[in-house]
Parts: C-alpha cells; structure tokens; sequence
C-alpha cells in the first residue's frame, strides 16, 4: 500500500491528434460491429476487444495484462473509409476555407501586410494582452474573408458557404471532405501562426478526420441486466453505428457502386460520426435508442453540471465519511461532537505499531470489529490489509510488530471534519472532538448551530474522519471551532450565546440573590469547582458574583449602551447586567474582549461554562411563556384602538384633500404617488406609537416573553406588540396592498377604495385574531415572501459560484501582496493594511481599547 | 510629541497612526503614555497581519457570497421616504459583478457649488435645467392639419411661463433637431411643415412623434430630478446618468458629483476612479440590506476588477475567461469552447491554480499546500542531480 504519489504532474498539452499518432496509440484496429461471440466472450476487432481494457471481472487485458479496475483502458483506432469533418471544429475550417487561395493555399493577402500583422501580434504577445491578440487575429481574418482575388497567384477566389448542419458549399456547389482536406493541407504552417493556429500541435487538415480514435471499453463499460442480458452503453451503440456504415462505405467503394449510393453512405457515416461527438447539434436528428430516448455522447458527458468536469473533476467522493441527523446536547462543549457508537464502530483510524503502544493496541486487536473498542483492519509493512475475523485474530495479535498499523475505532478526544451544507462560508466546515455516545444522531452543542446555520428540525450533517497525522494536525490547529469564533466576513464573532442560555445570564446578572449554599450548588452543577472563589462568598450571593466567578481575575472590561453600563474590574462584575450585547452572537463584546487578550483555549472554554450556567440558572428558576405574556391592562388598549382611530381618520382626511386637489405634492412626484406615500407614513407612524404603548403597559415581572425581548435571547419589542396588540401594515413589493387591474384588492371592498383597511393594514394583534380579510392579506405577504426565498437562492448561488471561481487563485504572497495562479499583482498590500479580518477586532486595531488599557494602569 | 508618532510611520498603517494621535490627544496622554500606546499598537497591529499563503480570494468571496442569500430579492424604495428609484439589494449587487455596460437604474447625485445653494428656488431652478425636458411636456396640443400638411403645436403657456422659456430659444433647438422641415413661429406656438413640399400623412405622423421627443431643455438621458439635502448640502438626485454633460453645466461641483454608471466613470475619470466607485456601490448596497461586511471585501473585488486597466466583470467573458489555464476556464463553463480553442493554439496549461491540482488530485498551491521543501536531493547512484 503505497501512501503517496512520487511523480507530479507539471504541465498538460492540448492539441490535436495526427492519423498517424492515433493509430501509434492504438491497440487494436476494429473492423467488426460485432460485440461478442457465442460464448459471450468479446470479439477481437471488436468493440468490446479486450486489447482496449476490460471490464469483466475474470479477463486480463491483453495490452497490460492487468485486471479490472487496475488496467486503465487503451484506445483503439476505426479507418474511415472517406474522410469526415469534425463537427467541433466546422467553423474553423470554413473560415480557413474563406481566408486561403483555393490554388495555393497561402493567405489572401500580400506577404507586406502579413508581416506587418505578423509584427502586431508580437508585441501583444510580449505585452501578454491575450484578449487584445484574439481581437487582432479576428480582425485580420474578417478582413481576409472579403477578398475576392488571391495577392499571390492572382486567382479569382469563390465564395465558401456552410450549409448546416456540415456541408460546405463554395459558389453553390458542394466541396466533399475529400476535397477540402486536400485544400487545408497546401495551407502553409506560417500562415497558420497568422491566424492563431500552433501548426506543430494543429495542422489544419488533421481537422477532417481519416481516422477515428475508439475510446478504451473502459470508459464505456456495459452493464449486465437482471435477466443475465447485457446492456451496453450509449457510446459503443453509436460505435457500432459508425463501424457498420463505414464497413458498408468501404464494400460499396471496393464493388464499385454507383455515386449515388456512395454519397449517401458518406453522408450517414459524417452523421454517425458528428453526433457521436456531440448529439446536439442544431438541425441535425437527434440520435436515439430503440426507446426514444437521446443517446448520451462525449459532448453530454463532458458539459454541464452533471458533466465530467463539474461532477467527477471538480467533485470528489470520500471514505471515512459518515451522515446522519443532528440534534442538540448543552452539555458538550462548544469544540466536541457527540457520535453514535454504531458510527464509532464503522469509521478508523489508522495506527502505527510501535514498541510504546503494542500492548494497547493488542486490546482493541482482541476486541475485533463487533465489540467497542475495537479495530478493523490490520495492515501488515507490505501493504496487505487483513480484516480482523474471530478465525484470524490469535494470528494477527502474534504477528503484531512495529511496522504494523492498526485500524481502530474511534474514542472520545479524536479530530474530526464536521460539515453542513451549503458550504457557504468557512465556518460551514470545523474541527470537532469526537465523544463517543449512545443514540443515532449526531449530536453538538446548539450554540454552533449558528455557523452551520443549522437547526433540529430534520437537518443532517457529514462528519469526515482525517486519516493522516498531517491531516490530523491541519485540522486541529486551522480548523477548530475555537479558531473560527471570529468572522473573516467582519470581524465579529459568529459563535456566542444564544437563546435561553442569553435569558439565563441576564435573570442572573440583573438583580438575582441566592443563598450562598444554592449559589454554590448552582456552580458546581456547570462543573465549576473555585475553592477561593466560594469562601469569599457571603450569606447572601448576587448573581453577578456567581457570574464573575467564571472570569479570569485580571479581566478590566467596560461596555455601554443607552440602557445599560457593564463595569468588570478585576474579573468582577460590579455593575450592569450581562445580555446578547455581551455574550451574544455577533456583537458579543465580551467574547472578543476575552478571547484576544486571553487566546481561544480560555475564550472556548469561558463560552461553554456561560452558556451552561446561563441554562443551569433557568433550571433553578423556571423560565417559561404563556399567553398572558401578551396581556394589555385595560388602558393600553384604549389607547391602541384610539391611535389606530385617529390613523385612518388621517388618513381619509388625506383622501379627501386628495379628492379635492387641495393635496400638498411632495416634489418629483405625482399627486397619487404623495398620496400613497403620506399614507404609507401615516400608517407605519401608528404601529411605532402602538409599540410604545406597549411596552409601557407590560413589566418584565413575571413576563418571560419580554424577558426573552428585552436580553436578546430572541424575539423583539416588534414581535411581542404584534401577538399582544397590532400586526400592522402588510406591504407587497415595496408598497402597500395595490389594487391592480380591477382597482381593488378584494372583492369585499369598494372600487377605488385606498384606505387602511383595503391597503393591509391589520389592526388586530395575533392574540385577538384577525379579520378574514386581514388574514388573507397577511397570508399574501407570507406567501411573497417564501417566493421571494425560493427564486433568490439560485441567483445568489449562480453569483456565489461566479465570485469563487474568479477567486479562488488569489492568495497572500510571502512579500505580502495578493497575487493570482499567474502571479499578477492585484493588491500590494491585503486591504491596504494587512490586517487580516479574523484577527482583528470588527475590522479594525482597537486603539481605544489599547489606550484605555494604558490610562487604567 | 510628533517625533514619537513619525518613528512607527513603517511599521504602522498612517490611518491607525492618525487614530492613536487623536485618542491620544482625547484622552491627554503624556508623552511616555504615548510611546508606550504606539507600541502596544504595534504589537497588536503585528499580531493581526494575514498570514502569506492565506487563499483571502476564497474569503473574500464567501464573504459576499455568502450574505448574498440573505439579501431580499426585490428592493423598490422605503415606504414614505421620498426617493428617486434605485435598483437595490441583490440584483444590484449582480450588476455590478457583472460589469454591465448600463446599470438597469442609472442616477447621478448632483452637488452643487457652494454660492449656487443660498436659496431653494434656486436650486429647484438649476435641477430643471438638469432634467430633460421634450417638447411634448410643455406643449398642450399637437394637431395634424392635412390640408396644408402641417403639424401645429399649442405650447402650454403657463408652464412654458413658468419654466422660463422664451420662443425663440426653442425654435432654434426645433430648427437644429428637425431635419428637412421648415419650423415657423405661429401665435401660440409654432407650425412645423415639411420642407420637401410633398405631404404624406404617414410621413407627417412620424414628423409628428419626432417633434414630440425632441428635447428642448436639459441633459439627455435624466428623467427626473429631485432636490434633496444631504449632510448639510444641496444635492440633486437625477434618474438617469450623464455625467459628461452635468459636467459642463457652472453650477455643478464636479468634485462631489458621481454616478452609478462604472463604464462612464471609467471613461471619463479613468479607472482607479472606477475602482473606487465599485467599492461604494458594492458598499451601499450592504449597507443598505444592513448586512456588516468588512470593506476590504469589497476593496479587493473592485481591485480585481479593475487591475488590468480596465473595468472587468467576473464573468466568463470578464475575469474568469481570461485565465491562463485551460482547465480552470473549462471548469467554469463552456467548457467545449475552450477545449477546442486550447487545442488549436496548442496551449500547455501548467497547474498553477487551485481547480486543476484539485482534477488531478495534487496539493493545491495555496495555505498549507503552498510551501515547498528545498532539497538537494542525491542520485541513488551517487550523483549529483
């Protein structure tokens, strides 16, 4: 078992194959349609030849002598009985047709002006303006095709027209391949470099092909049937087409058949051939199986998504892989992930025997591949790979020496690669530590779900095992979820606390006292066990003392926002409460704070002890929602319907100016639209005045719903004065509810009617239910919505692809300028500064922080 | 004090200098405390570095990629905020990737100069010189009279008044825009006749839709204006852009003014110009979908864009189909034409980039797969290679 590769591939040549180099390459020559003989054994000159590759399990190939799956395949060659053109390069030869004497095949013009275009192209060429040298060569040849006399030999030249799809016509009459091969082979190799052409990797005649090159039988492999039938594959059909006409081609020709007869043979066999190259060609029948369905050929085998280069080239399959369904576990860490022992079981890692580790892996040796800790294979220095049996066991474990590696299951603190698609953004693809558990999903910690942007509601995730101790650090050190807490995309942190452990850490930090011995038994539930930090405490523990236990005592930390000042000063937490501000995701200050001074081990580790005590404290507390979270006192909702009442009857004052022409018209615009737009205005200005309402008329005593709005943990202000009072107004592409052709937007209303009903507006909460006309104006924004997602996902994905195919060559050079695969310079400098996003702090160097720092000591 | 601040000018950007000098200034620090924050600065500066092999394409891609799926499809104006209309959100974002000769919304924001902004009279009076205006929209009337085989047009006298018009200075654009046809003063406007002498109704018709259209005031190609105020300046905002001509007009300061338009920048402030508009209009549009990008994203895709000289788009006629390599070209699409064209110039392609080590399954040239081992490395035979 070889481990590496020792030869590099350092460069590939395009170019086209010559009918001699073709038949130099080829095994076999085939001269029979004929498949197989009555054995079923394949036949020789026939398609299937076993020269060409085999892919029968039992056979050796002739040519190499190696089996299935080791012999690469070798090509084959047909010899056309008159020539045929290649459909793929029909254009270039009609225009070489149109630029060169029909005599003496030079070019159309004078040996000055060549030169002097000759000329041309060099100095683009030395410029490297690639794209410029296209734009000279075709201007040269479009002015070539219009020249009606050779310069050289002073013939008059015809006019050479391509009737589709392949015949080609000079002055009316048809000119036979024949024909225009003779004409493409005068053209002489420095009037090829005029036009673009490298004569030593294409001379033109080799266009018109004489030979046709048979693929190996093993990119065209046959696949037996359940009735022991075999069914071959599209390319040895249209093979076989191609050799039964040309076998009938070379019969007519040899028993002198009439002309007639002979042309139209040659037209089928240029048929064959051209839609054996691309089976989609434009006024050409599409050839078909006995079914009706299109044969797939080599242009539908390369093309497309599904075609080689995207699917096999650029897409690779993978071993040591393994998908299942995800699920949430708060009790791992952020950087673990929890796997099922059946998958445990199935995935390796392979092991060098060395004299230190023998014995230990002679256990999981002796436990075999059905027993937990156990191992699969054995590899013996050789490269043969035994599968551990309950027969050979005993065998191996005497054998077993250094030299030897080990397939063993995976246990608890292995690297693994965990992904989730689509793979948009490198946070998509991290490092985790295994944990082996019970179950059969995989399970992480929810706070991660928001680099994934994953949830539990069916999602599936892949999980790759590296299996090289190179790949193994790689991952580690680059690929850790505590070394991508810090977007590349902002430089803010992507993973933080979310949800009820937010909740938890703000009831917590806000004005929460416990009893010490519950304060104590709350830490030590997380797993925090601080000796020092417990015997400080007194009778009596506020929350932000428990909090500030988790923090490394140096910590100096200060953050404001209008409602809140948090103060940490010397890892305690004096003042302020502790929201997704600071812990959150995004624009947890905290987060950052921690992990720049202290690195991502502690920040890591400082995230999961938080969200476990934000979670633990809402078990100790009891945290949930009711709908009378959403309950109004009695006022409020007097007031909620007196401002909905004074907004439309603005807004039919507004109306009835309108009506009036009495409408003041907002400049640049007509008066309809100033009326739509001051009605607009009127109507979002009431669901802001209904949200104050709201939120003075409910208390975060007892209300968990505000709780949850008011720490971040999730909802909003918005959301909660929707359910409890007012959805407000609905809007469709850009506007409010239109009227459309019939000037209404329902039938239960008036022609022409503008009004706040009419336009969407609900004005009813969630709570109190809608009116059926409300509902189906609601059900309408719904629904433009999820429209709007599903035809948004391919455009942003098409551009995606864009973006990174352009992309992806682009790296920081060792002398610090970004560069391309060409070395082009594109920038002197990352970002004119060199920082690198990830590293630095939303983007910038926090300089106040860094002063404040300085002035603190 | 600035000596301390010109010893980090190497090792520090100027911008992170400038910012310590004015926290510093803030915050009154002595001039130890300065040293000491330079330096501090420093190491933090040199800690967050990009490391060399970083793939930062590959960033820089996922990071507008990937906020891509988040942006909202169809974005027309606020509701209640007087605007002119701009394509917005993701399909303006794909404009401008795609380096589209016309944005789908072209607008211009005009700043004027400073002694032209004292009253807004004056500056309602300026944008109606900007906006173009055809004689259909000052006229009231355009009657076909067969018998003479004329066209009379009726101006609308009360906002041929207001406008400021005078008669002969639109009969002179008439005479100017209309070929073969005599244009001739009449009491309430002016008689158009053909000048050939033949009248032919279909003929007179087309006359007709033509005068209609000409344009007798204002830049061609601005169809609205809207004067607003902006950071304390007089601006206007034009649907419709032509810089060139705005910027003949006296009032308008051509220093702020800009456009939308890539192509028209280019060619008329040159390319670095272009470059810089890219990342504002990249910019904008994030801004105003609220996502929080990092500008350097934007600053290297415009740098991309525009380093050969020209304004590129990353399509498979801009960027991507000029690669060198032939694989990495076919990967991308069309992949037969390239194959074919590859084939006829004899084109090598030598696996430098990303795609084509990944097609035959070797290391690609970027992060760990970058650095190389140099080694002289012995002949089994004992000699030298």
């Amino acid at each position: 078992m070889k481990e590496y590769a020792d030869k590099k591939i350092e460069s590939i040549r395009f170019g086209l194959f010559t009918p001699q180099e073709l038949k130099k390459i080829s095994v076999a020559k085939i001269i029979t349609p004929e498949l197989y003989d009555r054995e079923g054994y394949p036949v020789d000159g026939g398609l299937m030849d076993i020269r060409m590759g085999v892919i029968d399990p039992g056979l050796r190939c002739k040519t190499c002598g190696q089996k299935l799956i080791e012999c690469p395949g070798h090509f084959g060659f047909m010899d056309l009985a008159r020539p045929v053109l290649h459909i793929n390069y029909l254009d270039i030869i009609v225009n070489l047709l149109r630029t060169t004497c029909k005599d003496c095949g030079r070019l159309l013009e004078s040996d000055e002006k060549i030169q002097k275009h000759l000329k041309n192209l060099e100095i683009a060429e030395n410029e490297k303006r690639t794209k410029d040298k296209e734009k000279i060569i075709r201007a040269f040849v479009t002015k070539l095709k219009n020249i009606k006399k050779c310069p050289h030999c002073q013939v008059k030249q015809q006019k050479v027209t391509l009737e589709k799809p392949s015949t080609v016509l000079a002055d009316g009459k048809r000119v036979t391949p024949t024909d225009i091969r003779a004409r493409l082979e005068r053209i002489e190799d420095r009037d090829l470099v005029s036009i673009g052409m490298n004569p030593k990797d294409a001379r033109p005649e080799w266009m018109v092909l004489t030979v046709l090159p048979v693929p190996p039988v093993t990119i065209r492999p046959s696949i037996t049937l359940e009735s022991g039938e075999r069914s071959e594959d599209d390319l040895t059909h249209k093979l076989s087409d191609i050799v039964r006409i040309n076998q009938r081609l070379f019969e007519n020709i040899n028993a002198g058949a009439p002309e007639i007869i002979i042309e139209d043979l040659w037209d089928l066999l240029q048929y064959h051939v051209t839609t054996f190259f691309d089976n989609a060609v434009s006024q050409l029948p599409v050839a078909r199986h006995r079914s009706g369905q299109p044969l797939k050929t080599l242009t539908e085998r390369i093309k497309s998504k599904e075609g080689r280069f995207r699917h096999n080239l650029a897409g690779k399959r993978v071993n040591f892989s393994a998908r299942t369904v995800i699920s949430p576990d708060p009790k791992l860490k952020f950087n673990e992930v929890g796997i099922p022992k059946s998958v445990a079981m199935e995935l390796t890692i392979p092991v060098r025997v060395t004299e230190w580790n023998v014995d230990w892996l002679k256990d999981f040796i002796k436990n075999g591949p059905r027993v937990y800790p156990g191992a699969n294979y054995v590899v013996r220095p050789d490269g043969k790979k035994k599968k551990i049996t309950e027969d050979i066991v005993e065998v191996l474990l005497e054998e077993l020496q250094p030299g030897y590696v080990v397939e063993r299951h995976l246990l608890d603190k292995d690297i693994s690669i965990f992904n989730r698609q689509p793979s948009l953004h490198r946070m998509n693809i991290m490092a985790h530590k295994i944990r082996v558990l019970p179950g059969r999903s995989f399970r992480l910690n929810p706070a991660v779900c928001t680099p994934y942007a994953a949830d539990f509601d069916g999602d599936e995730m892949n999980l790759h095992i590296p299996q090289t101790e190179e790949s193994r650090a790689e991952a580690e050190i680059l690929m850790s979820v505590e070394k991508h807490i810090i977007s590349p995309k902002n430089g803010l942190n992507v993973i933080g606390s979310i949800e009820d452990a937010i909740s938890g850490i703000f009831l917590l930090t806000k004005d929460l006292e416990l009893k010490k011995s519950q304060a104590v038994q709350l830490l030590m539930s997380i797993g925090v066990y601080d000796e020092k930090r417990f015997k400080e405490f007194k009778e009596k523990v506020s929350g932000k003392e428990i909090f500030s236990v988790l923090l490394p005592s140096d910590l100096d930390f200060i953050w404001h926002t209008d409602k809140n000042d948090v103060i940490i000063k010397n890892g305690k937490l004096t003042k302020g409460y502790i929201d997704k501000t600071t812990i959150g995701e995004g624009n947890g200050t905290l987060i950052r704070s921690l992990y720049s001074k202290y690195g991502d081990e502690t920040g890591i580790e400082f995230l999961s002890s938080v969200f476990k005590l934000g979670i633990g404290t809402l078990l100790k507390l009891g945290f949930t929602t009711s709908i009378s979270d959403t309950d109004l006192p009695k006022s409020v909702k007097e007031k909620k319907a007196k401002e909905v009442e004074k907004a439309y009857e603005r807004v039919s004052e507004l109306i009835k100016e309108f009506e009036n022409g009495k409408l003041e018209i907002l400049p640049g615009y007509t008066a309809e639209e100033s009326l739509e737009i001051m009605i607009s205005e009127v109507l979002n200005k009431v669901r802001n005045e209904i949200g104050k309402q709201v939120s003075s008329g409910i208390s975060e005593e007892g209300n968990s719903t505000l709780i949850m709005a008011n720490s971040g943990a999730k909802g909003s202000l918005l959301n909660l004065s929707m359910m409890a009072a007012s959805v407000g107004q609905q809007s469709l592409g850009g506007g409010r509810i239109k009227g459309g052709y019939k000037k209404r937007s329902l039938s239960v209303f008036e022609k022409g009617d503008i009004g706040p009903k009419a336009g969407g507006f609900i004005k009813n909460g969630y709570k109190d239910g809608m009116s059926p006309t409300e509902y189906f104006f609601g059900a309408m924004t719904g629904r433009d919505g999820l429209m709007d997602t599903a035809l948004r996902t391919p455009k942003s994905g098409y551009l995606y692809r864009r973006l990174a195919n352009a992309l992806q060559d682009m790296r920081v050079e060792y002398d610090s300028t970004v560069r391309d695969a060409e070395k082009n310079i594109i920038q002197f400098k990352y970002g004119d500064d060199g920082i690198d996003v990830s590293k630095s702090d939303g983007g910038t160097i926090n300089v106040k922080k860094i002063i404040a720092q300085i002035k603190g000591k | 004090m600035v000596d301390v601040y010109k010893q980090f000018e190497g090792d520090l950007p100027v911008p992170v200098i400038e910012e310590v000098k004015r926290q510093a200034e803030e915050n009154k620090l002595t001039s130890a405390q300065v040293k000491k924050a330079l330096e501090e600065t420093k190491k933090e500066y040199e800690d967050s570095l990009i490391s060399p092999g970083e793939s930062i394409g590959i960033v820089t891609a996922e990071s507008i990629g990937e906020p891509g799926t988040q942006m909202i499809l169809n974005v027309f104006r606020m509701a209640g905020v007087a605007e002119v209309q701009v394509t917005r959100g993701l399909p303006r974002l794909i404009e401008i990737l795609d380096a589209r000769k016309e944005p789908s919304t072209p607008s211009m924001l005009v700043y004027l100069k400073n002694e032209y902004t004292k009253n807004e009279k004056n500056i309602r009076k300026i944008a109606s010189f900007i906006k173009q205006m055809a004689l259909e929209e000052i006229s009231s009337e355009f009657s076909l009279n067969m018998m003479k085989g004329s066209i009379e047009v009726t101006l609308d006298s009360k906002k041929f008044r207001d406008l400021g018009f005078k008669k002969t200075e639109v009969l002179e654009v008439l005479k100017d825009k209309l070929k073969d046809i005599n244009v001739k003063e009449s009491k309430n406007g002016f008689v158009l006749e053909s000048s050939k002498g033949d009248v032919d109704l279909s003929n007179l018709y087309k006359v007709k839709q033509k005068a209609k259209s000409v344009i007798v005031r204002g830049i061609s190609g601005v169809t609205q204006v809207l004067p607003t105020k902006r950071d304390n300046r007089y601006v206007i905002m034009c649907a419709g852009s032509n810089l060139k001509e705005v910027f003949k007009m006296k009032e308008v300061d051509a220093k702020l003014t800009i456009s939308n338009n890539l192509f028209e920048i280019a060619d008329l402030l040159g390319v670095e110009a272009a470059k810089q508009a890219i990342i504002n209009e990249v910019w904008d549009v994030l801004e105003n979908q609220g996502l929080d990008i990092d500008v350097r994203h934007a600053m290297f895709l415009s740098e991309l864009m525009t380093h050969n000289g020209v304004v590129k788009g990353i399509t498979r006629g801009g960027i991507s189909g000029e690669k060198e390599s032939v694989l990495a070209r076919a990967s991308f699409e069309t992949p037969l034409k390239h194959i074919v064209n590859a084939s006829l110039r004899g084109e090598v392609d030598h696996i430098r980039s990303v795609i084509e080590n990944v097609m035959i399954n070797q290391p690609i040239p970027v992060g760990t797969g970058l650095p190389g081992l140099v080694a002289k490395i012995k002949d089994p035979k004992g000699k030298k290679k």
